[in-house]
């Protein structure tokens, strides 16, 4: 027994890890297991959606191996533990990339399809799974089902978002999308109020590709923020930035991120953007994944780690919601540096449980300050209830059960494709099992 | 005739291996010859160095790891086809030292396959590359053939054969054309130590590692330490006195 803590460190409890080593054994390796497993990738998810204390942990880091890669198509076949970084790494010289990625790329193609994670372009993109052409899911007695939109549509659409509940993913078919190369035009423009930033957004889906606003959420009714755009350009501008890689060396006994920093964090970063607006070439590990030059990161919140807090609302109760959980957060001087309102574009989920749907999201990291942290949730809970909306399992570690219930009204139907072998934290403490 | 390289890797599916040959090949095009015991597992290495460079000649050789002649047989079919410029040792496996003191069988095989098995490779590299005069041929040992420890002791002693062995390989070949490298990567995250992990041990990262013999190998070093901390903490712990050795949990 091990103990395995997620992105959040909000826990160390003992899990009995297993390495998935190579895809042949997949099969015999989760059907002799005694209790119930899930599949954990890079453990990159927030809360306890990858965990499943005192029960199997089956890595997948180990199944790290590309099948095929068609340069004229931009099909890519590779098994669920290849990291989205040596795809990008690996395509995007060859003109082609992800179609989809999330704010790291330390991430498996496994959690990536899990998770039906987004990025920043959904309006144009939707989610990883919309690319995804085919999945290869190990069940826990044996089975190997193969699935796709086309074939057992249904498999597919209760594996993509599923959460790893389904069977283990062991490997993917993605489609590509061609690129003019690494580099992106960018583009980043002040707001000083919601309603800019819907109207920035609305401008934004047409002649953009990516679209995302850092929002300062200690600025309470005066709500400001810095909205970032970008679109692959072809050209070229020399090397690569140099990977700088730094690394968070020790937890700091007291988070970092608090009363006392938080609004000079937040004041700091605005101006010392507002003085450098405009337009500019930047390279797209720059662009998309800003955090992963800063190895662990989530150190500097403290020994009682983080939660993450993403909801989506509807668009025709967004703003006001997103006006309220600002509003709530300011006040209770809670909330962190890496504040993000973004917009999804409308468009039918992939998977059952897929988090992203037509309308605004708000995600927020907040330093786990036990009950009087909890307590600002149960407002923002009363938020997201009463503006239809829902928050993203691969963030969550607390929600309860009847608001995940209500937020995800494919549930129901999403239960019958569970895999009986497969459990996790998360699982257990909103599925009841 | 190319500038490529021509590479032979014996245990090609070990996670050290093959992740030094994702950076080989990320350099350009090479010609890699794979060598492993289970051909599917050697087929889907193959693959996916073959679609990380598709320019890359890559060809795999099933290999017995024992059988003296079937490894002569192997290494003179390499060798017919062309001058090599490096041989890379990898293979081995992490034995359990609690069942290597009940079990002899168990003994023996931990110590063929991370001892015996390896020099068996590099003595038949060696005579073949001589007449060359030219060449790398780079084992991996371990940190842990500096010093026994009761803690694995039994994979210790193979890995120490191995240094040895490398020390007098390098004496033989000093001042001619063929190099000998001797690499001690300390626990690395791989599928063998995935069980360590959490259990107080430190493990570096597989690609780290990698990256660390790649450019001990490229620098002409006679000894790799990866991560090169390991060379600090094995001179310290080697030199530690047997009547404080004895007492530590180690």
């Amino acid at each position: 027994m091990i103990p395995v803590s997620s992105w959040g460190r909000l826990s160390a409890d003992p899990h009995h890890v297993i390495a998935l080593k190579d895809p042949f054994q997949i099969q015999s390796v989760v059907s002799r297991e005694p209790l119930p497993g899930i599949a954990h990738g890079m453990g990159r998810s927030y809360g306890d959606v990858c965990l499943n204390p005192e029960g199997a942990l089956w890595t997948t880091t180990g199944l790290d191996h590309l099948v095929s890669f068609d340069i004229a198509t931009g099909r890519l076949v590779c098994e669920a533990g290849v990291l989205l970084r040596d795809i990008q790494r690996l395509a995007i010289p060859r003109g082609w990339s992800l179609p989809v990625t999330p704010g790291t790329q330390m991430v498996t193609v496994g959690g990536g399809i899990a998770n039906d994670v987004h990025g920043k372009n959904h309006h144009l993109c939707g989610t990883f799974g919309d690319h995804v052409q085919r999945i290869t899911l190990i069940r826990t007695n044996g089975e190997i089902v193969q699935c796709g939109p086309v074939t057992n549509p249904e498999w597919f659409s209760a594996s993509v978002g599923g959460l790893g509940l389904t069977g283990v993913i062991a490997q993917a078919e993605i489609q590509l999308r061609p690129v003019a190369g690494p580099w992106l035009e960018t583009e980043t423009v002040p707001y000083g109020s919601l309603d800019e930033f819907f109207q920035l957004a609305e401008e934004s889906e047409s002649g953009w590709e990516h679209a995302v606003s850092w929002v300062d959420c200690v600025a309470g009714d005066n709500t400001r923020g810095l909205f970032m755009r970008g679109s692959s350009v072809a050209s070229s501008h020399g090397p690569p930035p140099k990977p700088r890689s730094l690394t968070m060396p020790v937890v700091p006994p007291v988070s970092l991120v608090n009363r006392l920093t938080l609004r000079a964090f937040n004041n700091g970063y605005h101006y010392l953007n507002m003085r450098k607006p405009g337009r500019k070439i930047a390279h797209y590990e720059t662009f998309f994944y800003p955090l992963d030059n800063l190895q662990g990161w989530n150190r500097m919140y403290g020994p009682t780690g983080f939660f993450q807090y993403q909801s989506v609302f509807p668009p025709e109760s967004g703003r006001d919601a997103v006006q309220a959980m600002l509003k709530d957060i300011a006040g209770a001087g809670e909330g962190s540096f890496l504040a993000v309102l973004k917009t999804f574009g409308d468009r039918a989920p992939a998977g059952m449980l897929s988090f992203p749907k037509s309308g605004v999201t708000l995600a927020l990291d907040f330093p786990n300050n036990g009950p009087r942290t909890h307590k600002l949730f149960e407002r923002l809970d009363a938020i997201v209830r009463e503006a239809k909306g829902r928050i993203y399992p691969a963030k969550d570690a607390r929600m309860p059960r009847d608001l995940f219930e209500v937020g995800y009204p494919r549930l129901s139907e999403f239960l019958e494709y569970r895999d009986p072998g497969i459990s996790s934290a998360l699982s257990r403490r909103l599925m009841g099992s | 005739m190319s500038s490529r390289k021509r590479i032979v890797i014996v245990g090609a599916t070990s996670a050290i291996a093959e992740n030094c040959a994702r950076l080989w090949v990320e350099s350009g095009p090479a010609d890699l010859i794979l060598l492993g015991r289970d051909p599917q597992r050697l087929q889907r290495t193959a693959t996916d160095l073959g679609v990380r460079s598709p320019q890359s000649d890559i060809r795999t050789v099933p290999a017995e790891f024992l059988d003296v002649v079937a490894i002569e047989a192997a290494v003179d079919d390499i060798i017919a086809l062309g001058e090599v410029d490096l041989v890379l040792i990898a293979h081995g496996s992490l034995p359990d030292q609690n069942g290597c003191q009940s079990d002899l069988k168990a003994c023996r095989d931990a110590l063929e396959i991370n001892g015996v098995s390896p020099v068996l490779f590099a003595e038949a590299f060696a005579r073949r590359m001589a007449k060359a005069d030219r060449g790398t041929i780079a084992l991996i040992g371990s940190v842990a053939g500096d010093r026994g420890r009761k803690s694995n002791y039994v994979y210790g002693a193979a890995k120490g054969l191995v240094t040895r062995y490398a020390q007098g390989l390098q004496h033989r070949f000093a001042g001619t054309g063929l190099n000998v490298v001797l690499i001690k990567p300390g626990p690395t995250d791989t599928p063998m130590t995935a069980h360590l992990k959490g259990q107080g041990a430190k493990l570096a990262s597989v690609e780290s590692v990698a990256s660390e013999i790649v450019a001990g190998i490229d620098a002409g070093r006679a000894t790799i330490y990866a991560p090169g901390k390991w060379k600090i903490i094995m001179n310290i712990v080697r030199h530690i006195p047997s009547v404080i050795f004895n007492r530590l949990e180690i």
